[in-house]
């Protein structure tokens, strides 16, 4: 089932000869289950195209839908609403609030959403449990957590709830490569489950863990690979 | 690779015959380096030639277990000591092709580049979820992680080599003297996809 499509999307900033092209007649579709890996140099359009997939900015041309809902239908009351409910981010740089403790973080968008505090803590306990913290982290902040925990409370708060679409943007930043591959880890897991994930990134290794990989250059799609097959296939005939 | 230092490594566990070293050093290595039974017993011949290995007494089966001897164990423990020299390795393929195409008419070298990134980024996804397997043993995760951080080299090299390619105004090459008059070669890359 189709989660995220981009409908012949172009997004220009600017105008006349002052225009710039970040994205230009991106066509991408994401099914339930799949992880898309995007890839191009740096200013090639990856997170406009994040961005305008999530929601958070607005074609100049083109239509992006989510779960069949085409976002530029919607109220902006609507749109903050099904960005909400359906769509997780995650973010390089975490974005936690510094002042709310781990588990009140992970709780927000539940609570932004209008659901009673004890059920969203109830909640969020499970989305920390889930990305594989203890349940001592929960009552901490963000400044008395190490970046590692940080970041899986940014995911454990992408994933909380009934969210079917998750964009994550560089998401193992500056992490070491072993946490880097723990957060990859338990991204692909969510998409395992049925979720459909956009990962930006600028490392293959990262990129390994996706389904297909676009790849962008000057905000144009170039290339794109399809699902793989059996993994069986690699190691035939190797010497 | 080297089968005699794999072979002397596995005899280090204990004595054992050829049969039984293949299927270890497979096991380690997760199959990815097949190797031949008849290339294991060489090894042993010449192993035992250098007095490195000793032949035991055949068992029930009529099969021969090998022995490490001292002189084995000290030439073993002088490869691990060493690194590997980046000379020792083969020449690299790719990097030849890429400076060919950068210097070959008519070679649309963006294209070449993707084309390859495409097909390591396959590999390296291949690789990725082999490794993914939680059953894996560690000896293959760490062959596998071996593969998969140079491939991810690889990339990094590619994108880099695009950069630079992109910012270079590339001469046009010069034919070589007794050939200017030559027809020029038609190349499949300058086909469009």
């Amino acid at each position: 089932m189709t989660v995220l499509e981009l409908r012949d999307v172009s997004r220009v900033h600017g105008e006349g000869e002052n225009a710039v092209h970040a994205l230009a007649d991106a066509d991408l579709t994401i099914a339930s289950g799949e992880l898309v890996a995007i890839m191009g140099p740096s200013g090639s359009g990856k997170s406009t195209l994040l961005n305008l997939a999530g929601g958070l900015d607005a074609p100049t041309a083109g239509e992006v839908y989510v779960e069949g809902t085409a976002l530029s239908t919607l109220s902006k009351k609507k749109l903050a609403s099904l960005r909400r409910r359906h769509v997780g981010y995650v973010f390089q740089d975490y974005n936690l609030v510094p002042s709310l403790t781990a588990a009140e973080n992970a709780a927000l968008p539940l609570e932004l959403d209008g659901t009673g505090v004890s059920k969203a803590r109830r909640a969020a306990l499970a989305a920390l449990e889930e990305v594989g913290l203890e349940p001592k982290i929960a009552d901490r902040f963000p400044d008395e957590i190490s970046g590692g925990q940080a970041q899986r409370v940014a995911i454990a708060r992408a994933l909380i709830g009934e969210r079917r679409l998750v964009l994550a943007d560089e998401p193992t930043g500056a992490l070491d490569s072993t946490t880097g591959e723990e957060v990859l880890k338990l991204l692909r897991r969510r998409c395992d489950e049925g979720a459909a994930g956009l990962l930006v990134t600028h490392d293959a290794r990262h990129a390994g863990w996706a389904d297909r990989v676009v790849f962008l250059r000057d905000g144009r799609i170039v290339d794109s690979s399809s699902p793989l097959a059996e993994p069986e296939s690699l190691l035939e005939g190797a010497e | 690779m080297s089968v005699k230092h794999s072979l002397l490594a596995l005899l280090e566990r204990g004595p054992a015959y050829g049969y039984q070293l293949r299927a270890a050093f497979e096991s380690a290595t997760g199959s990815t380096w097949p190797l031949n039974i008849g290339q294991v017993y060489t090894t042993l011949s010449r192993l035992e030639r250098d007095e490195m290995v000793e032949a035991l007494p055949e068992n029930e089966s009529g099969q021969r277990p090998y022995r490490i001897t001292e002189a084995g164990r000290r030439h073993l423990a002088g490869w691990f000591a060493s690194p590997i020299r980046a000379a020792d390795r083969p020449r690299d393929e790719l990097t030849i092709k890429l400076a060919l195409a950068v210097t070959t008419p008519g070679v649309d070298v963006a294209d070449v580049i993707q084309r390859q990134r495409a097909a390591t980024l396959r590999t390296l996804q291949e690789y990725t979820r082999l490794k993914a397997d939680e059953e894996a043993d560690l000896a293959w995760k760490l062959v596998l992680e071996s593969m998969i951080f140079k491939a991810e080299a690889e990339v990094r090299w590619l994108d880099h080599t695009e950069a630079v390619v992109a910012r270079a105004e590339l001469p046009a090459p010069s034919p070589f003297g007794h050939y200017e008059d030559s027809v020029e070669p038609s190349l499949p890359v300058e086909e469009k996809r």
